[in-house]
């Protein structure tokens, strides 16, 4: 049975549509995605399974239950790791723990001994008696965490989790999710890192303006919107419009931005070969394979949104 | 911690992993229902902590401060009776309430704004099974414990100052305290309908508070003020507070009906106050 099931999901604020009709399940132990530009409807839609935003319209099923009408029983089996930091700066950063783990109703015996693993398993066993004040970015993410694990929850939450981190930070991050999902936690993520979804993600859906634009695994996307492998050339600011002429001959999808072009197809270095042979011969190529980012990008477009 | 092995057979190589003893959720909701005010409070508790040292010399520097300058300074050339009473004695009363007041003002304000906007208290807190409504008892019942306190060593001070006539003014305690959380429950259900820091808590410091302290019958009783400012102590509860710790401390006598109505407004306050406050935090945080 699925643990989270939403059907027809909207949520609207006055005019404005955050969500609208979504339907998608989550599956036991299952990492699932939930992929969008800013401003897509991500967030609304975890606070809606957390009942701390209450649907328009449509139904929502976490773990069989209503999260507005039972809140409280679907948060004590939740664990939740907000897109901004919500830790006590004052505090210490074992104290947190203790202090969000009472909130659950825990008792302390339990929170002391929590408390410690906890901060071994986020590697700021050394960091314990420090104020979160602090930390560092990661290491506050880090430890929002293991916050969030207190409870032993079924499901994580996690919005945005490594954003703002630097690459180590973020592959540290990763490597402890990795572990929890191991363990059999469901994983719920929203990220606009296509290389996050591809690392963390089993199965993800891209929302774009309130509703769902694609559904599938990493690998069924990049299937299913792109080719295996992108090529991208670069013969200059002026000859790259010129050359698009001459490229679209070569792939069936080609796709001209100001600096470059990108030509979608299933063997790279044979296109990029037939490219030189026919004498264009652009000033820097690059073959890569086809990523998340790439599906993403066709699916929700170029254009910046702020 | 010692690896461990995971479920399901796999071994724990790199890291640590997270137990998993299997926690009853469902009992752990039925206790955040019926006790997730008091487990909301253990927060104030523990944000205190650090600050033990400096919240007990100002509750303790208070008391001296005002009793010495008021009660001995003022005192000592104030040279007839008030209420029947030497000066001290009638100003005591007054002191206690309208200081444990001062603070429940002070608490009611930019900590609670800041649960929501800078410290983010309230966000965190509602990611767990607490509701708003529970966060907004739960600070009451953190401030209520601390005003407890404060009174409590305030009256102990008096002694030595020889403020009381007797043992009943230890009634001034509770009095001063349901005082203080008539005028916190209210400011708590305000600041937590503010977006945005701005000039309203300056405005509650100088233009509420700052009067009650000087217009509520704290210095002189209110019946020598004329008619046309009396009204600032009719709707302060620092001189409902104070009127009803003079009826304990040397007996101060009031009309009964006049002593239902001190008590009818300060719990009036306090529970309206708390009422609006958990409509005002649950507004705030669900949405």
């Amino acid at each position: 049975m699925a643990v989270i099931e939403a059907s027809d999901l909207t949520k609207t604020y006055g005019d404005f549509t955050a969500v609208d009709g979504i339907s998608f399940e989550v599956a036991p132990g299952e990492s699932f995605g939930l992929l969008g530009p800013n401003g897509a409807g991500k967030s609304t839609t975890m606070r809606m399974i957390g009942g701390t935003s209450l649907r328009t319209s449509g139904s929502l099923r976490v773990l069989g239950l209503d999260p507005e009408e039972n809140g409280p029983l679907v948060r004590a089996s939740l664990g939740v790791v907000p897109q901004q930091d919500s830790l006590d700066e004052e505090l210490r950063a074992r104290d947190n723990l203790i202090v969000y783990g009472r909130y659950f109703g825990l008792p302390k015996a339990y929170l002391t001994k929590k408390a410690d693993e906890l901060l071994e398993f986020a590697q700021l066993t050394d960091k314990a008696k420090e104020k979160v004040s602090a930390l560092s970015g990661g290491m506050k993410r880090r430890l929002t965490i293991a916050r969030g694990l207190v409870n032993e929850p079924r499901i994580l939450l996690l919005d945005e989790p490594t954003t703002g981190l630097d690459p180590q930070a973020r592959h540290i991050l990763w490597d402890r999710l990795f572990r929890l999902k191991e363990q059999g936690v469901t994983l719920v993520v929203t990220t606009h890192f296509m290389d996050e979804a591809e690392q963390l993600c089993d199965r993800l859906i891209v929302i774009d303006h309130g509703t769902i634009v694609a559904e599938g695994s990493p690998q069924s996307l990049i299937r299913d919107y792109s080719t295996r492998e992108v090529v991208e050339v670069r013969f200059g600011s002026t000859r790259n419009a010129a050359m698009e002429g001459p490229m679209r001959e070569l792939a069936d999808r080609i796709e001209v931005l100001p600096d470059r072009i990108l030509l979608y197809a299933h063997d790279g270095e044979a296109l990029l070969d037939e490219i030189n042979r026919r004498g264009h011969t652009p000033l820097t190529s690059l073959v890569r394979r086809s990523s998340l980012e790439d599906v993403f990008l066709r699916l929700t477009g170029r254009t910046l949104i702020d | 911690m010692t690896e461990q092995p995971a479920p399901g057979g796999t071994t724990a190589v790199d890291a640590p992993l997270v137990s998993f003893t299997g926690i009853d959720h469902a009992v752990l909701a039925k206790r955040t229902r019926r006790w997730g005010w008091v487990q909301y409070s253990s927060y104030r508790h523990a944000a205190e902590r650090p600050f033990l040292g400096s919240s007990l010399a100002v509750a303790l520097g208070n008391p001296i401060l005002y009793l010495a300058a008021m009660g001995l300074g003022l005192g000592s050339i104030v040279r007839h009776d008030v209420d029947g009473v030497g000066y001290l004695w009638f100003v005591a009363p007054g002191l206690l309430v309208s200081t444990v007041v001062s603070t429940a003002a002070q608490f009611g304000t930019w900590p609670i704004f800041g649960g929501f906007k800078w410290q983010r208290t309230y966000l965190a807190a509602q990611a767990t099974p607490l509701e708003p409504r529970q966060m907004a008892q739960g600070e009451t019942l953190a401030i209520t414990v601390r005003l407890l306190v404060q009174a409590l060593l305030f009256w102990l001070l008096g002694f030595a100052f020889g403020a009381w006539p007797g043992g009943a003014s230890l009634l001034n305690v509770p009095i001063a305290t349901l005082a203080g959380l008539a005028m916190f429950t209210p400011l708590m259900a305000y600041a937590a309908t503010l977006e945005e820091e701005g000039l309203q808590f300056s405005f509650v410091q100088r233009l509420i508070v700052m009067p009650m302290f000087l217009f509520a019958g704290t210095f002189f009783p209110l019946s020598v003020m004329p008619l046309s400012l009396q009204w600032i102590g009719w709707i302060s509860p620092m001189w409902h507070g104070t009127q009803l710790a003079r009826m304990a401390s040397y007996g101060l006598s009031e009309p009964p009906w006049l002593v239902a109505v001190h008590l009818v407004v300060l719990v009036v306050f306090f529970v309206g106050g708390l009422w609006a406050a958990s409509r005002t935090f649950t507004r705030r945080l669900v949405r």
